[in-house]
């Protein structure tokens, strides 16, 4: 194939490896605005989530919030993002792009925690009750623990989202890898743009894999196994 | 980076501007509709083809949602990127696209419905003599509608979203409207876009939900837990 050894060639020329448009540079650029809007979204969205899955209320407003997510395109998110960056003096590039971002990211992760509170078995929490916890035991050493795997998945779901759509900031005026794939479509360098989206694919798909491992070494055998329910407690038959 | 000329003082609606766009409007609201139609369309067909093989063959399911869950994986405008230099900037790359994004979301719902219809519903139907295939059309699919259409419900307001994305590689839709919006810094396009995307995705989210109420009367009376 002619367009793979033109892409090859375009990896190992080291014109592409320099500079601020260079590869490593990109890379960068896109996994730290991703970790830091992922992060954002974390800090704000388990604790709320964990709150009200522990109070036993809201649970129209996570179902609301997961609809509402879910409807809003995040080509449109990054768009709109825009005119209220620019309005608010943040100019654009970086801000308009976190900004959508980290609204990308809240949705999933606050109903993933939300849930991971709520599905703890209530015989769990009302022997815990019943052992003389208080409230705020029952939720850091019972609901917490349990409920650790699925906040995960929702942090990865929304860490996987977050990379995916970073790539559209490069319509925003914002670096990262998607530059490669914006530049290359307005120039039509089909090279720059195969190249461009097999990082971006790439990155996306470690940073799947990079959230699969540390679920596994937290939660699997040998980890917080002392906090683990018995497997029929997980999977009610 | 381009040139950016954005004024903060540019107002967010220009109502002249939409007045006066009405007709491409509606024709662009067509079009996403159309083409968010193709791919769920499409993407059902082939997910239906993967679940019956892979109910049919247990040890296939495995590989059929680690695929499908890779293609879910790769963010939207890489996908079209690589199939641009094969397919350009058609609607078949779109669709191609799009149709991949389906996949792992109906498959699972599929499989999962398909799943949880109880094994005496079943056994009552391979007492009576329904063959495999009779079972399938006219009990276990049935029975399976609600959370099949759950599955398509996401399916669908997921395309809606991505046919947005679709603007890029040169597809109508109305991500047309914002990808104008942000070319010439003008904020009026841009938020009839991304409203109207919002808007369609709601409005056929909403009426698959009643045709599912409408198809299976008998779950209405079942507790929703």
């Amino acid at each position: 194939m002619d367009l793979l050894a033109d892409v090859l060639a375009w990896f190992i020329d080291p014109d592409n490896w320099q500079g601020s448009t260079g590869i490593p540079n990109r890379t960068l650029e896109h996994m730290r605005l991703s970790a830091m809007a992922t992060a954002v979204a974390a800090a704000v969205a388990v604790p709320s989530g964990v709150l009200l899955g522990h109070s036993g209320r809201g649970g129209l407003i996570a179902v609301s919030v997961v609809n509402i997510g879910r409807a809003i395109p995040s080509f449109a998110i990054i768009a709109l993002a825009l005119p209220f960056s620019i309005r608010a003096g943040l100019g654009i590039g970086f801000w308009p792009t976190f900004l959508a971002l980290v609204l990308l990211a809240l949705p999933p992760i606050f109903t993933n925690s939300f849930t991971a509170v709520r599905s703890v078995g209530a015989e769990v929490v009302e022997a815990a009750r019943g052992m003389g916890m208080r409230e705020r035991e029952v939720l850091l050493g019972i609901e917490l623990p349990l409920g650790g795997p699925l906040i995960l998945t929702g942090i990865r779901v929304a860490a996987v989202q977050v990379v995916a759509t970073a790539t559209l900031g490069a319509l925003v005026g914002w670096g990262g890898l998607g530059r490669y794939i914006i530049d290359g479509f307005s120039v039509q360098d089909n090279v720059r743009v195969f190249a461009g989206a097999l990082l971006v694919a790439a990155l996306a798909i470690l940073t799947d894999v990079a959230f699969g491992v540390t679920e596994r070494i937290l939660f699997a055998a040998g980890g917080l196994r002392g906090h683990r329910p018995p497997a029929r407690m997980e999977r009610p038959a | 980076m381009p040139q950016r000329t954005f004024l903060a003082t540019e107002p967010l609606i220009r109502w002249g501007w939409i007045w006066d766009h009405l007709d491409e409007i509606r024709t662009q609201t067509v079009e996403h509709f159309i083409l968010t139609g193709i791919a769920v369309g499409i993407g059902f067909a082939i997910a239906m083809g993967l679940s019956i093989v892979a109910l049919r063959f247990r040890r296939t399911y495995g590989p059929v949602t680690w695929v499908t869950g890779v293609l879910y994986t790769i963010p939207s405008l890489a996908l079209f990127a690589f199939l641009v230099p094969y397919t350009g900037l058609s609607t078949l790359t779109a669709e191609i696209g799009l149709v991949s994004y389906t996949l792992l979301i109906l498959v699972r719902n599929i499989v999962a419905g398909i799943d949880g219809v109880s094994p005496a519903v079943r056994e009552a139907a391979v007492g009576m003599g329904y063959s495999r295939a009779r079972l399938f059309v006219e009990i276990e699919l049935p029975l399976a509608l609600p959370v099949i259409v759950a599955g398509l419900r996401i399916a669908t307001v997921t395309v809606v979203g991505l046919v947005t994305v679709t603007s890029i590689i040169g597809q109508g839709g109305l991500g047309l409207f914002i990808l104008d919006g942000l070319r010439r810094d003008f904020y009026t396009p841009l938020i009839v876009g991304s409203v109207l995307s919002v808007a369609l995705a709601v409005v056929i989210d909403v009426t698959l939900a009643g045709l599912e109420r409408l198809l299976s009367p008998w779950s209405r009376a079942r507790t929703v837990s």
